[in-house]
Order: structure tokens, then C-alpha cells, then sequence
């Protein structure tokens, strides 16, 4: 069964030297949900990812992932959790070397036993299922446009059935209308396998459109964390700057009524 | 064998398969064991309803098996979620039995086709590069306000101050080496003291430069590819280009004056420590005190010696320098580019050098220097 605080953030304390990134963060994240991570540049959304994904240590605090506790955890059990999630990196990371079909298939080949053939059917699902023409599997990372790379990342990060998916700036790079499939096709396998989604994103759309809550950093702490109606009812003043300008009350007309109220 | 992913319970007219356990990509191998063991002769019923985990590799699975126990008898499947039904729906569409994720390879012969024409476009890459050197070279001298001191400068210590230390102790040993190999050969014919002539002058005119450009090379050469290459990658080259920075007179002139002007002046230092290497050697096995040693040097060693390894010196520097960036600015776009590259420039720069080395040689013989 799947515990149903997917991500607990408690008492984060980030920082380096002098220098303060996070404060005291608290945050968590329910199974099934699709969680933004919102804020200034420079407030520390990557940080923050990274600490969930073990790439950096947090100063203090806790910080449970699927119910491990990330910070304090063992070589073996790291191991397995790291089987549980995928990872989308913002520009791909795909391993150079190796072919969109192979980087797919890395984690399935080292951690399973399944034979080549299985390995290629489920290889070549994952690639459809995110939009990618068959042939693409056969194509190095070099020779892929900006979206064919950010899909064929998502079907890599896809590719053990994690339950829990990252994606750094997803939409970031891609043109509008590509932008806008992307978040669809999140959605739609959030609907289909499942999985609870964190992203950093600092797209309004996706924001308007797939998130079911998140938090915005600024200031080393979370200055406000919920649903975009909850948000919006904060008055800090990057809340302020960010949703509540021009362009976005005539984009989404739902704000407006908001502040409003 | 035990099952454990599969219970089967046969009823008059019909067979009931149960799944049970994690249908997931770990026991994927062993559920299709015991899966293909199962061969339908009544009509199935297949219950799902004991599968905990289903995944992926779980449900294609079952798409698999289900398309051939279909073609034996009547199968109802029975006992899933909506949320397994969305996951087999979804997977039913994408696969395909026709998987083609192989890399088209190409044959024997069109691959030695393709070599050739590769060697052949670098050849004349590197012409072009050639060609925008020198005419780079040109206009440095136009206007001597184009040229780059701070780059330059800052190229000589990197790769002229700071080898410094590898140079030292890297002739060194070449000096001490040489005159202990010799010092046993010597001593045979009671030819003690003519180690000095030995020494000096196979240190000062060939293996001073020779040492000094290979560690060079293998140093700086590699630095400039991977520099260059990295830059090429992340586009500033391209973002240099846009903006009129020519890359030739920022990146690259810079770099091979420097290294032609720190060469010499590091071949000078590798022949003093050689020498002194020498010495030592011989103080040590030969009972050569370091004032008879100086004195003999003094009579025997011909300054022309001298400069010979002075004077191969930008030589060896333009081939390394402009290899070393040549091979970075054909780096492609991708990261395993930047290791082959960098073992090119090395490899070819050592290749050139000691090419060049034997030039020299050939041609001041020939012209009784």
C-alpha cells in the first residue's frame, strides 16, 4: 500500500557558510497529487528538490520520502528507494553515450531480470506512451529537438513504474503549444499509473492547469503552500508580483475573482 | 515447483487461474515460468483480484498471455481495479509487436567509406583552420591594439608558470637517468669525464625540448580541447561569434603565442635541471666533482647546441597549441565527443612533435649544424 504523505519536509534548514537558502521549511505531499514547487529565482526550488532526492543533504531537519527518512539513511535503503522514483531532469540528462532505447532501458537491464526481449516491449510502450515516434529509440540524445529530448527523459524517468515522478521545469524550453502537451501528458498518467508528480515550475499555465497544490518559496521560507485559490489569498508581496498583475488577470479571469473577494 | 504467483483451481467445465502476490517488473521472469507452464483445455476464468502490485511489466504480461490462452479456449478476466483496467488500457494501446529500437547499422564497407570521406572532411577542417589562423595571425599585426595581452598572459602562466614543477622534476629524472645509464658504459673505456659531453649536449638539443613538449602537450594540449570543447557545447562559442568576437583571436591566437613564447623559456629551465640532473648523476657514480663538471661543460658544450633546442621549441608549441584548439572547436554535441577529442589532441600533438623532432634532425645534418 502507499503511505499517504507521499513527501514529509520538516524544519529544512539550508545553507552554505553565511548564507541562509532555507529556513525552517515545512512541507508534505499526499500520495496521488500533482505538487508544484514555486518561487523566486535564487530561493532555492532545485535545492529543495534535491534534498527529496538525495542529491544534497539537508543542514537539519527531516525529511521523509515514500516513508524513509532521506536524511539519515542507509547505503541499501537508499539504493531501493532511488528503484522507487524517477527523476526528470530540466534539460534531460540523457546519457550522451547511449541511445534513447538504451537510456530507457539502463535501470530495467541493471535491477531486473527480465529478458532482452520483455526489456524492448516495455522500452518501446514507455516511448509511445510519451509520444515518441518508435524510431526515436533507436536515435542518440545529440540527434533529438528540445521536446523529443524532454520526453524521451520522462519516459526514462518512467521506466521502472516509479510511483513517485520529479520533474525539474518540465514545460521549460518548449514551445506553447508543446508546453501544453506535456503538462497533458502528465496529467493523463497521473490518471492512468497513478503516481503523485513534484515539480518545479514557474509556468502559469501548468500552475492554472494541473496542480493540485503547492508551495511558493521566497524569503527562505514557504510563504504560502495550497491550492492556487489558497495562494492567491496570501499578500506577500512576490504573490503579489506573480499572480496578480495584468497579464494574469486577463489570461485567467478565475484570479481576478479571487482577489476580489 | 511451488507456485507462487499463480493458483490454479480446476471446476467441472472451467478453470479458475488466480494471480496473486507483486505482478511487477522483479518477478516478471518467474510469473511468465509459471504462466507458460499453464496450458487451457477447459474455459478459463482469470481472477485478479490477489495481485497486490501491478505494473507495467505485470500487465503486458497479461496482455501476452491473455491474446494466447484466447486463441485456445473462452478467458474472462475477472476481479481487476479501475485502476489496472486504465493501466492495461493504456499499455494495449502503445504496444506493438513490431519493436524496431535498433540503430540502423551499416555495413563493412560503407563504414570504411564513411572513415575515409571522415579523414578526409578533417583534413580539410583543419586546413580551413589553418587558413583562418594565419589570416588571424595577419590582422594581429595590423593593428597591434587587437591583440589579447590579457588572455595571453594569463595562458602563460597556466600553462607555462604553472607546469613548472612537472618540467623540473620531470627532466630531472631524464638527466639523472642518462648519465647513470651511461656512467656504467663509460667507466668501461676510463671515458669518465666525457659524460659531460654526453649529457649537455643530448640534453640541450634533443631531449630537453622533446621532454618538455611532451608533458606539455599531454597537459596543456588536453586543456585547451576540453576547454574549447566545453564552450563549444554550451554554445559561447556560438554566443562569441554573434557578438564579433572573432573565437580565433580570443580563444586561440592567445593561446598559441603563449605557448610560443613559454615553450622556449620552459625548454631553457628543463635544460638547466637536465644538466643539473647530470651532475648529480655523476658526482654520485662517477666521482665527478660539480666544478669539473661545469669546467668540461664550459670546453665542450657548443652553444649552437643550445639553440637548436631553443629554436624547436615554438615549433613544437604552434603544433600543440593549434592541434589542442583545433580538436576542440570539432567537438559535436555531445559529451563523449569531448573525451575523444582530447585523447586526439593529445595523441596527435605527441605524434607531431616527435614528427617534427625528426625534421629538425634530418635537416640540420644534412646542413653539417
Amino acid at each position: 500500500m502507499m503511505e499517504r504523505r507521499v513527501i514529509e519536509a520538516r524544519d529544512i534548514v539550508t545553507s552554505f557558510g553565511e548564507t541562509v537558502i532555507h529556513d525552517k521549511i515545512s512541507l508534505h505531499i499526499d500520495a496521488g497529487e500533482i505538487y508544484g514547487i514555486l518561487g523566486e529565482s535564487g530561493a532555492g526550488k532545485s535545492l529543495l528538490l534535491k534534498e527529496m532526492i538525495m542529491l544534497l543533504r539537508p543542514t537539519s531537519g527531516t525529511m521523509k520520502v515514500l516513508g524513509h527518512d532521506v536524511v539519515n539513511i542507509g547505503f541499501k535503503e537508499a539504493q531501493q528507494l532511488r528503484q522507487r522514483w524517477g527523476v526528470l531532469f530540466q534539460f534531460g540528462a540523457l546519457f550522451s553515450s547511449l541511445t534513447v532505447a538504451e537510456n530507457i532501458a539502463l535501470q530495467l537491464k541493471e535491477y531486473t531480470d527480465m529478458d532482452k526481449n520483455t526489456v524492448d516491449r516495455l522500452v518501446a510502450t514507455k516511448i509511445s506512451m510519451v509520444g515518441l515516434p518508435q524510431r526515436a529509440g533507436g536515435l542518440y540524445p545529440s540527434e533529438l529537438s528540445g521536446g523529443m529530448i524532454k520526453r524521451a527523459a520522462l519516459a526514462r524517468a518512467l521506466a521502472m513504474d516509479p510511483k513517485l515522478l520529479f520533474l525539474d521545469e518540465p514545460t521549460s524550453g518548449l514551445d506553447p503549444i508543446g508546453a501544453r502537451n506535456f503538462d497533458r501528458l502528465i496529467m493523463e498518467l497521473r490518471e492512468l499509473l497513478g503516481i503523485t508528480v513534484v515539480m518545479i515550475t514557474h509556468d502559469l499555465e501548468s500552475i492554472h492547469d494541473i496542480i493540485d497544490r503547492f508551495s511558493v518559496l521566497a524569503d527562505r521560507h514557504v510563504v504560502a503552500e495550497g491550492s492556487l485559490d489558497d495562494v492567491l489569498r496570501s499578500d506577500h508581496p512576490f504573490i503579489e508580483r506573480f499572480f496578480k498583475n495584468e497579464y494574469v488577470n486577463k489570461k485567467f479571469p478565475r484570479g481576478q475573482k479571487c482577489e476580489g473577494e | 515447483m511451488e507456485e507462487k504467483y499463480l493458483r490454479v483451481e480446476k471446476h467441472e467445465g472451467q478453470t479458475v487461474l488466480f494471480g496473486i502476490g507483486d505482478w511487477n517488473l522483479y518477478n516478471q521472469r518467474r510469473i511468465e515460468s509459471e504462466l507458460e507452464r499453464i496450458r487451457p483445455v477447459t474455459p478459463l476464468i482469470w481472477d485478479m483480484s490477489g495481485i497486490e502490485e501491478f505494473d507495467s511489466a505485470g500487465v503486458l504480461l497479461f496482455i501476452n498471455y491473455f491474446e494466447k490462452f484466447k486463441k485456445l479456449t473462452n478467458v474472462e478476466v475477472r476481479g481487476y481495479t479501475p485502476q489496472q483496467e486504465r493501466l492495461y488500457r493504456l499499455l494495449a494501446e502503445h504496444q506493438n509487436d513490431e519493436i524496431s529500437l535498433e540503430r540502423k547499422s551499416e555495413g563493412s564497407l560503407a563504414s570504411v567509406g564513411k572513415g575515409v570521406i571522415d579523414a578526409y572532411r578533417e583534413f580539410v577542417s583543419f586546413l580551413e583552420f589553418v587558413g583562418y589562423n594565419t589570416a588571424g595571425f595577419f590582422r594581429y599585426f595590423v593593428n597591434i591594439r587587437n591583440f589579447r595581452y590579457k588572455e595571453m598572459f594569463y595562458h602563460i602562466e597556466k600553462s607555462g608558470m604553472d607546469a613548472i614543477w612537472i618540467i623540473a622534476l620531470t627532466s630531472f629524472l631524464v638527466g639523472l637517468v642518462i648519465s647513470y645509464q651511461s656512467a656504467v658504459q663509460l667507466t668501461k673505456f676510463g671515458a669518465d669525464i666525457f659524460i659531460v659531453d654526453m649529457a649537455s649536449i643530448s640534453i640541450t638539443r634533443e631531449l630537453g625540448p622533446l621532454i618538455t613538449a611532451i608533458v606539455v602537450a599531454g597537459r596543456s594540449g588536453s586543456a585547451y580541447t576540453a576547454q574549447i570543447g566545453a564552450m563549444k557545447i554550451t554554445e559561447e562559442i556560438s554566443a562569441m561569434r554573434t557578438m564579433g568576437f572573432d573565437p580565433y583571436y580570443f580563444l586561440i591566437l592567445p593561446r598559441i603565442f603563449a605557448l610560443m613564447i613559454s615553450l622556449p623559456l620552459l625548454v631553457f629551465f628543463a635544460d638547466v635541471i637536465g644538466i643539473f640532473g647530470s651532475m648529480f648523476a655523476a658526482k654520485m657514480e662517477l666521482g665527478i666533482s660539480y666544478t669539473q663538471f661545469i669546467n668540461r661543460l664550459q670546453d665542450v658544450l657548443n652553444t649552437k647546441h643550445f639553440w637548436i633546442g631553443i629554436i624547436k621549441a615554438p615549433f613544437f608549441a604552434v603544433l600543440i597549441a593549434s592541434i589542442g584548439c583545433y580538436r576542440g572547436l570539432i567537438v559535436s554535441n555531445d559529451t563523449e565527443s569531448i573525451g575523444q577529442q582530447t585523447t586526439a589532441s593529445v595523441v596527435n600533438s605527441i605524434f607531431f612533435v616527435i614528427a617534427c623532432d625528426a625534421l629538425f634532425s634530418v635537416l640540420l645534418t644534412q646542413w653539417h649544424i
